[in-house]
């Protein structure tokens, strides 16, 4: 009788991959629905958009590649990436923009490096971060106004019309984002001149903080189901607050510490950017200063820097010491008096 | 568990944790419902010799003799060791190698024993009283028992009855946690054998004396806790109900559990001064000590849905898995695989034919439906779900990488060694991936390089000793010529001055007294005498004599006459480079010449008395020494000089895309051939030296 | 000019800066590296079987540290010309078939009734893994043979055998999971990996 012969353990748990990643998804469409409300259908169609770009970049580097292409579409690692891609952009960022920073974050952040799991940065955030310095442009000036302040927002059609470049876009549809706002009026008026702007709301950001308020709310649902670890995105949030807290007290000088927490993309980057596994540490000591390294940095390029908002430059730039941080942050095994530290080739060299 | 049944659950004893772990599935009530059955004797055991960890045991018994039950078989080897004993009584069929229960599938040496049905025991040694037997008494006992540990690993127990050297044993723990899913032999024991499981602790605590007794248990067994409280009344026994976790019962993390402390990593519990023993063996060691019952067999669990009949069964040891299976419905239909321990740490069996060992606490039979066959892997994404669940706090996915890049140094570093193959890690891994494998390959690869490494760092240090002793005797021979030739020159131009005037036989007389006259005497004057010898023995042992004598003779001739040979050679070496010494040479040349002759002679003389032959060892062991080697060199030489010039020849002939290779192995032989004439120049050197 | 002198100043300071935590470095990070040789001896097997050409171990580590084919040992096989190739930072070369195959581990055994007590297979013996004296019978202490059969050909009678070691169960490992380069397929239950029928 022909036995199957496998190593233990034989027992499987409940957890895939795929799950995982389904979740993920999931648990952004509070936030894409509040995108939606607040800011007009730009989102959604991006997030559609890019989602097909992906999937056709991803079957055909797979196909190249020589890979079975339908187990590795079946992890949705793309859409994940996908997802993450059309959040972020500019609802009104036009079509070829998407399609850049989507094939990019495919094909060269993820294929190039060998695929899912074998990728040291954040695909999603290289697209973005390459379409940011390549069409500053277009990356700027594409930002919907919030629809309470418009008397006609656009219609779907419209919407599609003006990404595709069928229609020239209206300056009453776009502005500046909060983050953007503050930033440069904050530099010849006080506080609470800057916030009379309509844009702020109720002294936040109107809009964007349902948004992030959404994601928050996707997030901790994440949490609950332990598909994303809790280190990384308290790391980030503490590291955005503190230094705000610390350096950006005074209203007058920078962004108060609500308006950093609830505008822009915080807690879509704490909860679903910063988590993703592949290019983020993997102790848990490493996933806190990870995180906390990202909301740092943030901060200071939000302070200080001439970008509005830093997400992708900082992770991608945490995704670079994040093999250096785990290397030093690895746990202390059980019967041993300490954690060992470093790499066993550093130590021969 | 109901509310009530908890709240006798609590604990006296604070409980620390360890890092990480698992809540898998317990799927207990499949087996632990009914209660332990006897299963009957099997037409035929398979009782491998190595059941335990440690050096497999040896027979005492021959195939055809007839055995009682609890009969030795085979006798413990050294202090590692148990014995082994007949489960039934019965015949000795065969001892052959035979497939046995283990992951590589492969055989070892087996005792068959073919029962005859009486079940007949043979005498046994029962003691009411252990506290009237010396500690040493109760070892020996345990020893002689052939007990080894029950709980999967099979050490043998008679050595942990031994408190660690300078030092007592603080905390002797009975494991009765059994966090395995679906296991549940230590469940029914506990529950239907209490009192036999506290007795054998006590027995052992009394061998150890340990400052406290604990007994660890996972609080999903209510009964068996109610069981072991009501056995451990009016005893220093203290019982610890733990949360169920997996795997709470490894010994470092129950420890840990226990008693806050870890064992250092490489260390053993006894070297912090804890000792602990499973369920299964408490009781086997009161038996043993009790009843003098050795060993014969074990509880098991039948579970899974293969089989219909599930339950704990006590059978003997060496009982085929497939004849036992069949007597509980076994569909094999169901079933893909068969687990032998449980699903996270058991292993699959190859063949159903392997029998039942003393460590064999479950059989799985897992439908589809159990347990699923795993799913493709997928990459890995660092997710991080594996260090969580680590109950060693290992980075799992780390060692993953490293030992897939076969970076086995790294490995290291990140203490893969400290892994328990609990495979947590691996049921907890979202992409399927099969860590524990290749943990195990890695610790495979780093052990026998380790193993390599040992061996090669041996081989080098005997190279080397010899090489170094090669070039000291090289040294000393070197030396003493050196001072000879020295002494030589200086007697001779003392001479020289004094009797300048001095005709040349004067000369020559002076070199016959020199050093190479006496052995060369000798061994003509101890040649002359053997031939005497042998001319005399010819007369009394005519008919004796043989052809090989005559051999000899022609041997000792031969021997001379290489010797001669390479004088010669020697002769003309010196006339290049050594002109001083040529005389010296022609005459020792001259000399043995002579005996060559002589040699000869003996040989001819014997040989033409044809029937009449001299004896062997005519010629001195001390003369016969160095010739075998000067010819191993010689034939080496000329060996590969042949061989040199076949591929010299094969070389001029070749094709011209076979040149390459020609050349190379024609190189190569060149080195060859230079270092066999090295050698053989050096042993000349040294054959030289004997003569002068 | 003094913006020329400024500009001078400051690059001396750094370079003195710099030189200063150069410096500093070199010895604080010291590197006490093996002599090359001895690590490349470290990684072959000291069979000194010599069928690399070379007369023992210590000369072909020699050999390939002034720049000699890594390619040439086959007792140590793929596993060492790996290990080479990762030491010296080269391209691992399949194991030159001139030199030998890799043969599974092998272990010299005198049949010792035929052994006639010659001593040429003890002389051969580059690690005096065998025992014995002249006219008396010889033998092999298996455990200290590399296996190299230097003492089969001088042996005059033939009576040294090369036989494989026998592992045994104690040798035995897991192997690694199947092929570690495709993740996996689309055959889905057809190639679990790692699985195998028997």
């Amino acid at each position: 009788m022909a036995l199957l012969t496998l190593s233990s353990p034989h027992a499987k748990g409940p957890q895939r991959t795929s799950t995982m990643m389904r979740w993920v998804i999931a648990m952004t469409l509070p936030g894409l629905f509040m995108q939606t409300l607040f800011f007009g259908w730009g989102n959604l169609h991006n997030v559609l958009w890019c989602t097909l770009v992906a999937i056709a970049c991803e079957a055909a580097v797979l196909k190249l590649r020589k890979r079975p292409i339908g187990f590795f579409l079946n992890d949705y690692s793309a859409v994940v990436t996908a997802v993450l891609l059309g959040i972020a952009l500019p609802p009104f960022a036009p079509w070829w923009v998407s399609l850049v920073a989507t094939s990019f974050a495919i094909i060269f952040a993820k294929h190039i490096y060998g695929g899912m799991g074998y990728n040291p940065f954040n695909p999603a955030m290289v697209g973005y971060a390459l379409v940011l310095v390549s069409f500053p442009v277009a990356m700027t000036t594409n930002w919907a106004t919030p629809l309470p302040l418009l008397e006609q927002p656009a219609s779907l059609l419209d919407t599609l019309n003006i990404i595709w470049g069928q229609i020239p876009i209206t300056d009453a549809l776009t502005g500046a984002t909060p983050l953007d706002t503050y930033k440069h009026e904050i530099a010849h008026s006080l506080s609470d001149t800057v916030l009379e702007n309509p844009i702020f709301g109720a002294g936040f950001s109107l809009g964007w903080e349902w948004v992030n308020l959404a994601f928050l709310a996707g997030g901790l649902v994440l949490l609950a189901l332990k598909v994303i670890p809790w280190q990384t995105p308290v790391g980030l949030l503490v590291g955005l607050a503190i230094p705000s807290l610390l350096l950006g007290s005074d209203a007058d000088q920078t962004a108060p510490l609500v308006i950093h927490l609830l505008s822009g993309a915080t807690m879509l980057a704490a909860f679903f950017i910063a988590t993703d596994p592949v290019s983020s540490c993997t102790t848990t000591r490493g996933r806190l200063i990870y995180g906390f390294g990202i909301g740092l940095l943030t901060y200071i390029i939000r302070a200080y820097g001439s970008y509005p908002d830093a997400i992708a430059f900082s992770v991608l730039l945490m995704n670079f010491a994040a093999p250096l941080i785990d290397v030093y942050t690895q746990p202390r095994t059980y019967g041993y008096v300490d954690a060992k530290r470093g790499s066993k080739a550093k130590e021969k060299n | 568990m109901s509310a009530s049944i908890k709240g006798k659950l609590i604990n006296t004893r604070t409980l620390s944790d360890f890092h990480g772990g698992i809540h898998p599935n317990e799927m207990k009530s499949l087996s632990n419902l009914t209660p332990i059955t006897k299963a009957a004797i099997p037409p035929k055991l398979i009782l491998p010799l190595q059941q335990h960890i440690g050096k497999a045991s040896q027979v005492i018994v021959e195939v055809g003799q007839h055995v009682l039950k609890g009969e030795k078989l085979a006798d413990a080897d050294g202090m590692i060791s148990v014995a082994l004993h007949a489960p039934t009584s019965g015949v000795i069929d065969n001892i052959l190698d035979h497939p046995i229960a283990h992951p590589s599938g492969q055989t070892d040496l087996c005792i068959i024993l073919t029962p005859d049905g009486k079940d007949e025991w043979c005498e046994l040694d029962a003691c009411e009283h252990y506290e009237h037997l010396s500690v040493i008494k109760i070892q020996s006992k345990v020893r002689e028992a052939g007990v080894a540990g029950m709980g999967g690993a099979g050490f043998p127990t008679e050595v942990k009855l031994h408190p660690p050297h300078h030092d007592k044993v603080a905390t002797l723990i009975l494991n009765a946690v059994e966090c395995e899913p679906y296991i549940t032999a230590d469940d029914r024991l506990m529950r239907e054998r209490a009192s036999e499981v506290v007795q054998g602790m006590e027995i052992m605590a009394y061998a150890l004396q340990p400052g406290e007794c604990l007994i660890g248990i996972e609080d999903n067994k209510p009964e068996a806790i109610t069981a072991l409280r009501e056995a451990v009344k009016d005893t220093r026994i203290e019982i610890c109900v733990i949360p169920t976790k997996y795997p709470s019962g490894g010994e470092k993390q129950l420890i840990k559990i226990l008693t806050d402390k870890e064992v250092p990593s490489g260390k053993i519990p006894a070297d912090i001064g804890v000792m602990c023993q499973n369920v299964g063996t408490a009781a086997a060691i009161y038996r043993a000590v009790r009843f003098g019952e050795p060993l014969i067999s074990r509880v098991t669990t039948l579970t899974g849905e293969g089989i219909q009949q599930r339950g704990n069964v006590e059978v003997l040891l060496g009982t085929p898995i497939d004849w036992l299976l069949s007597q509980y419905g076994y569909q094999a239909e169901k079933t893909e695989r068969l687990i032998m321990g449980g699903p996270m740490m058991g292993f699959t069996l190859n063949h159903a034919n392997t029998p039942i060992v003393k460590t064999t606490n479950c059989i799985l039979a897992p439908s589809a439906n159990d347990l699923p066959l795993p799913p493709p892997a997928q990459a890995c994404i660092r997710c991080g779900l594996c260090a969580e669940a680590c109950p060693a706090t290992l980075l799992p996915q780390q060692l993953y990488w490293f030992s897939r890049a076969q970076e086995y140094d790294k490995a290291e570093h990140h203490n893969l060694l400290d892994c328990i193959e609990c495979g947590a890690c691996s049921y907890v891994c979202p992409s399927s991936i099969p860590l524990v494998q290749y943990y195990r390959h890695a610790k495979g690869e780093i052990k026998q390089l380790k193993q390599d490494q040992q061996k090669s760092d041996q081989a080098r240090e005997r190279f080397e000793a010899r090489q170094f002793r090669l070039e000291r005797e090289q040294a000393e021979k070197d030396a003493k010529r050196k001072a000879r030739a020295e002494a030589a020159a200086k007697a001779q131009a003392a001479k020289k001055a004094a009797e300048a005037a001095q005709p040349a036989d004067v000369n020559q007389k002076t070199d016959s007294e020199s050093p190479i006259t006496d052995p060369v005497d000798t061994k003509k004057a101890s040649i002359q005498a053997a031939l005497e010898r042998s001319q005399a023995k010819k007369s009394v042992q005519a008919i004796e004599i043989e052809v090989p004598d005559l051999d000899a003779l022609k041997t000792a001739w031969d021997k001379t006459q290489s010797k001669l040979e390479k004088m010669h050679d020697a002769l003309d070496n010196a006339k290049e480079n050594n002109p001083e010494q040529v005389e010296k040479l022609t005459r020792a040349v001259e000399k043995n010449q002579m005996r060559v002759n002589q040699a000869k002679q003996a040989w001819e003389k014997a040989s033409a008395s044809q029937s009449l032959e001299a004896q062997p060892s005519i010629v001195p062991e001390a003369e016969k020494a160095p010739a075998p080697d000067i010819d191993a060199l010689k034939t080496t030489f000329e060996k590969s000089l042949a061989k040199l010039e076949k591929m010299q020849d094969a070389l001029n002939n070749a094709q011209p895309e076979q040149v390459e290779k020609l050349t190379r192995a024609v190189d190569k032989n060149k080195v060859r051939v230079q270092s066999a004439e090295q050698a053989l120049k050096d042993a000349k050197q040294s054959i030289q030296d004997g003569e002068l | 000019m003094s913006v020329i002198v400024t500009a001078i100043l400051a690059l001396l300071g750094l370079a003195a800066v710099f030189g200063a935590l150069l410096g500093f470095a070199a010895i604080r990070f010291k590197v006490e590296g093996n002599p090359i040789v001895d690590e490349i001896d470290g990684l072959l097997p000291q069979t000194q079987c010599g069928q690399c050409g070379h007369p023992g171990c210590r000369p072909y580590a020699e050999s390939i540290a002034d720049g000699g084919d890594i390619n040439k040992c086959p007792p140590g096989g793929e596993a060492t010309i790996q290990a080479l190739a990762e030491l010296l930072d080269v391209e691992a070369t399949p194991l030159d078939s001139e030199h030998g195959e890799e043969i599974p581990k092998q272990v010299a055994v005198i049949r010792e009734p035929e052994c006639i007590g010659c001593t040429k297979c003890i002389q051969a013996c580059p690690i005096d893994a065998i025992l014995g004296s002249a006219k008396h019978m010889h033998t092999v202490i298996a455990s200290e043979c590399t296996g190299c059969d230097l003492c089969v050909e001088p042996c005059p009678v033939d009576c040294i055998d090369m036989v494989p070691v026998d592992q045994g169960l104690g040798a035995w490992h897991w192997s690694s999971p199947k092929d570690p380069k495709i993740i996996a397929t689309d055959k889905i239950g057809s190639t679990v990996e790692g699985a195998s029928l028997s």
